[in-house]
């Protein structure tokens, strides 16, 4: 009888819990479904090609903002991780009080809110130079990588055997080639994808952008000008009025989203392929 | 003794606080075998770490003493500069799981940024695998990566990677410790052949390995040279009482 | 030569750390410098005051406070059913297989959706609705506001609570487990009275990064709170968070008074989020060495 229960209670409480788990299926289903369906409607070929036009016209693209989102990130990516694998290298080889302390900041870092890190792009680039830039933009994007990449870099280079810098040692390799010609490349599969990981995670950043890179209606290559970029382009057309903006702004959803899949399943068919085997 | 290559005078390592090895004396002849034989956690591996340096890489190392190549300091030397003269192989096959096998064997070569011919690279990978007795094994696999070798085959290859660096002397640290009985013997015969070109250095636990392939013989207990004499000597008639408990297997 | 070049190398190291580490002491300073001229000016009220008026140039940030503090608090408490279902469901009950992979899938997707779609589709999908639930309570129908904002929250911090206390599950001894099931108890009885009890702080330090994330997000929240500058009096009124006004006002901030009041929340959503995630990384971590 009591048995009875107890079988009945835990039954019920998996259903529950496969219950719960079950229907976040549905807002993932409802949001990807939306930006598809209005997505594809707003995409043709000249979409990609022509940049915006005045609200009212018709058509209108988003060349520019396509452009202007590869030249923050491949800004933020010449930033985040050369820097990012210096101190990752650097946390792993150094163990004393204050790479302790560092570890705990890259953390407290990675928690900083993406509004606050466009501040610092703002105070850090624009306000020095006097307006807003790629630059800036790129230097906000970043500081969210930054973090990112270190952390992957530290935990991959931890797993390298230290059997495999011996085995350089006592070939008479000295230091810092034992470390770019050996370690490195024994853990570059994680190294890389870290980095793929940190661009992922920047790629639908709007806050940062909203006073760095600021927006800009045309095409633009010059990091010291202002760029549009998708999630920009994506926040500003869809608080507008205007119902031809609203179509622009899903075209340019599904574009992003398209962006990010894509860059997840490369990192995901990365980390799996260059695993280093020891 | 005449023909010396290697000469460690008052030698004494250890961690932290902490001597491992105590005022360790030894001469060892060019062109021989010479094992060092002892229970586990004696400081086999420590003392031949001492002789190419690699001890000093261990945070908290501590040593003291002297120890000569050729008559050289090697402590006055460069330690990147000992390490190429002094080779050596490691109880795990460890080579580079980024390289390929025909890499791995000029990997000195290539980690030291050490410019080769590409006759010469080909000319070098197939003498040493030769030497290595792994060529035939491997010659038509060259450019695929090394893991993908049996534990023996790596562990040859391992040690054509320390040849092919052409050094004076071979630091083999239980070589054969992670390997079945058919690898470990053509592993041993492997070492006897080596002699002709280089001074071997054999770290071993097992009492049988030391005897059938060393000219000389250390044995080091809790971190001291016991007895060092002829292997053949050492096996038959040892001089101090641990020795013979060690031989008959009273301990270890 | 080789020896200069380890030295060298070295220093680069040493260097990159030490940069590292006066970059993050440079955005403290940075902003609490810019944020200087206003604490000058309104010191505590700047925190207590309920006004927020750039025109008039009064500014406390109470309004926001209650609109970051509600919608957080509703979003977790929202989200929190499916989070621990998700997180016991991969953990537990489905360790692999096609379920395992399916929900794990979603949750991975679920985290990669740029928050500016996330508040483009409460825009279009969310706001309507709510709308027409607001007309049926006969109160004013916005349609955005704290509820609004709070439901697009509670879906973007799911796959993020979920996937921390799936990790803190996954460290509870293989044995502990066990020994549970082998004593006769049911799966719930053995994560109630095993994997709950091992894991509570653990999964509080989820919750609480959960919690971090809440009051962080931006754009989704700016999109459909309704950036209303008033405390806000129910669920379903417009206001605005600490994040959101900050996106709203800093590019028409003329004044430099205004900019140094919106740099200073700034920095009160940097300290907090520092605070919460040295607290949450500190108790992770905790698990880690256990
Ligand atoms: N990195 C280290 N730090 C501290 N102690 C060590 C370290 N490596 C070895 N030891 C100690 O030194 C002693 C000798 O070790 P080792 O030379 O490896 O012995 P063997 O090779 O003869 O088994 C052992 O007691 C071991 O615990
Ligand atoms: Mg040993």
């Amino acid at each position: 009888m009591n048995l009875k229960r107890r079988i009945l209670k835990d039954k019920l409480l998996k259903i529950l819990v496969i219950f719960f788990s079950l229907s976040t299926l549905l807002p993932l289903f409802f949001v990807l479904f939306t930006v598809v369906k209005n997505g594809i409607a707003a995409i043709d070929l000249k979409f990609f090609t022509s940049l915006p036009v005045p609200a009212g016209e018709q058509g209108g693209g988003i060349l520019n903002s396509i452009v202007g989102t590869f030249l923050l990130l491949i800004i933020a990516f010449l930033i985040a991780s050369p820097f990012g694998i210096l101190v990752g290298i650097f946390l792993t080889e150094v163990q004393n009080k204050f790479t302790d302390l560092l570890k705990i900041l890259v953390n407290v870092l990675q928690g900083v809110p993406s509004i606050v890190m466009g501040i610092i792009g703002y105070l850090l680039v624009v306000k020095p130079m006097g307006g807003f830039s790629a630059l800036s933009g790129g230097v906000a994007l970043a500081f969210m990588m930054l973090p990112v990449v270190i952390k992957n870099t530290e935990e991959t280079l931890r797993l390298v055997p230290s059997y495999l810098k011996e085995a350089s040692f006592s070939l008479g390799t000295n230091y810092t080639r034992t470390i770019l010609r050996v370690v490195l490349p024994a853990g570059m599969g994680g190294v890389f994808s870290g980095i793929l990981i940190g661009i992922l995670r920047i790629a639908g950043e709007t806050a940062p952008l909203l006073f760095t890179a600021f927006g800009n209606p045309f095409l633009n290559i010059n990091p010291l000008k202002p760029v549009d970029a998708l999630p920009l382009l994506i926040f500003n057309y869809a608080m507008s009025p205007y119902e031809d903006w609203y179509k622009i702004a899903w075209g340019a959803s599904f574009v992003l989203i398209m962006i990010v899949l894509i860059l997840t399943i490369i990192t995901k068919f990365i980390v799996r392929r260059w695993k280093t085997q020891f | 003794m005449e023909n010396t290559i290697l000469k460690i005078v008052n030698l004494s390592a250890g961690f932290g606080k902490n001597w491992v090895l105590k005022n360790i004396n030894l001469e060892i002849e060019k062109n021989k075998v010479i094992a060092i034989m002892g229970p586990s956690g004696c400081g086999k591996s420590t003392l031949i770490r001492c002789i190419n340096r690699m001890h000093e890489i261990t945070s908290g190392a501590i040593l003291e003493g002297r120890i000569y190549l050729d008559g050289k300091d090697i402590f006055l030397m460069p330690p990147v500069a000992v390490r190429r003269k002094i080779g050596m192989v490691f109880q795990r096959p460890n080579p580079f799981p980024t390289m390929s096998i025909y890499d791995n064997v000029i990997a000195g070569y290539i980690l030291n940024g050490i410019k080769l011919k590409r006759e010469e690279r080909d000319r070098i990978v197939e003498e040493t695998l030769k030497k290595a007795y792994l060529w035939e094994e491997v010659k038509d696999v060259l450019y695929k990566r090394g893991v993908f070798l049996s534990g023996g085959q790596q562990q040859r290859l391992c040690i054509a990677r320390a040849l092919a660096m052409d050094p004076e002397i071979l630091l083999l640290d239980e070589p054969t410790s992670s390997l079945d009985p058919k690898a470990t013997s053509m592993i041993e015969e492997l070492i006897i052949k080596l002699k002709k070109t280089v001074t071997v250095v054999l770290v071993t636990h097992n009492r049988a390995q030391a005897a059938r392939v060393s000219d000389y013989t250390a044995f080091l207990y809790l971190g001291e040279i016991i007895e060092f004499d002829k292997t053949s000597r050492m096996f038959t008639a040892p001089k101090d009482k641990r020795t013979e408990e060690y031989l008959t297997g009273k301990f270890g | 030569m080789e020896m200069r070049q380890d030295r060298t190398f070295k220093i680069m190291l040493w260097l990159g750390g030490i940069s590292f580490f006066l970059l993050l002491l440079l955005i403290f300073i940075l902003l609490f410098k810019e944020s200087l001229y206003s604490i000058n000016a309104f010191g505590i009220k700047f925190i207590t005051g309920k006004v927020w008026d750039p025109v008039n140039e009064k500014f406390g940030l109470f309004p926001f406070f209650v609109g970051t503090i509600l919608t957080s608090f509703i979003s977790l408490f929202i989200s929190l059913p499916f989070s621990l279902s998700l997180a016991l469901l991969l953990s537990v009950y489905y360790k692999e297989g096609f379920i395992n992979k399916v929900l794990s899938t979603t949750t991975e997707l679920l985290a990669g959706i740029p928050s500016v779609i996330y508040g483009f589709w409460g825009l279009f999908f969310l706001v309507p609705l709510i709308r027409k639930v607001e007309i049926k309570l006969r109160i004013p129908p916005y349609g955005v506001g704290i509820l609004t904002a709070s439901l697009i929250l509670a879906i973007m911090i799911i796959p993020y609570i979920s996937s921390i206390s799936k990790e803190v599950i996954k460290m509870v001894p293989q044995d502990l487990i066990e020994a549970g099931l082998s004593l006769g108890s049911t799966t719930w009885e053995v994560v109630k009275k095993v994997i709950l009890p091992y894991c509570r702080s653990g999964i509080f330090a989820g919750i609480l990064l959960g919690f971090g994330r809440a009051f962080g997000e931006t754009m989704a929240v700016t999109m459909v709170i309704g950036n209303s500058n008033f405390v806000p009096e129910n669920i379903f009124s417009p206001a605005n968070t600490m994040a959101s006004v900050i996106a709203n006002e800093f590019t028409e901030a003329t004044k430099d008074i205004h900019l140094s009041a919106l740099i200073q929340i700034g920095l009160w959503l940097f300290v907090l989020s520092v605070i919460v995630n040295l607290i949450g990384s500190f108790i992770v971590k905790r698990y880690k060495i256990r």
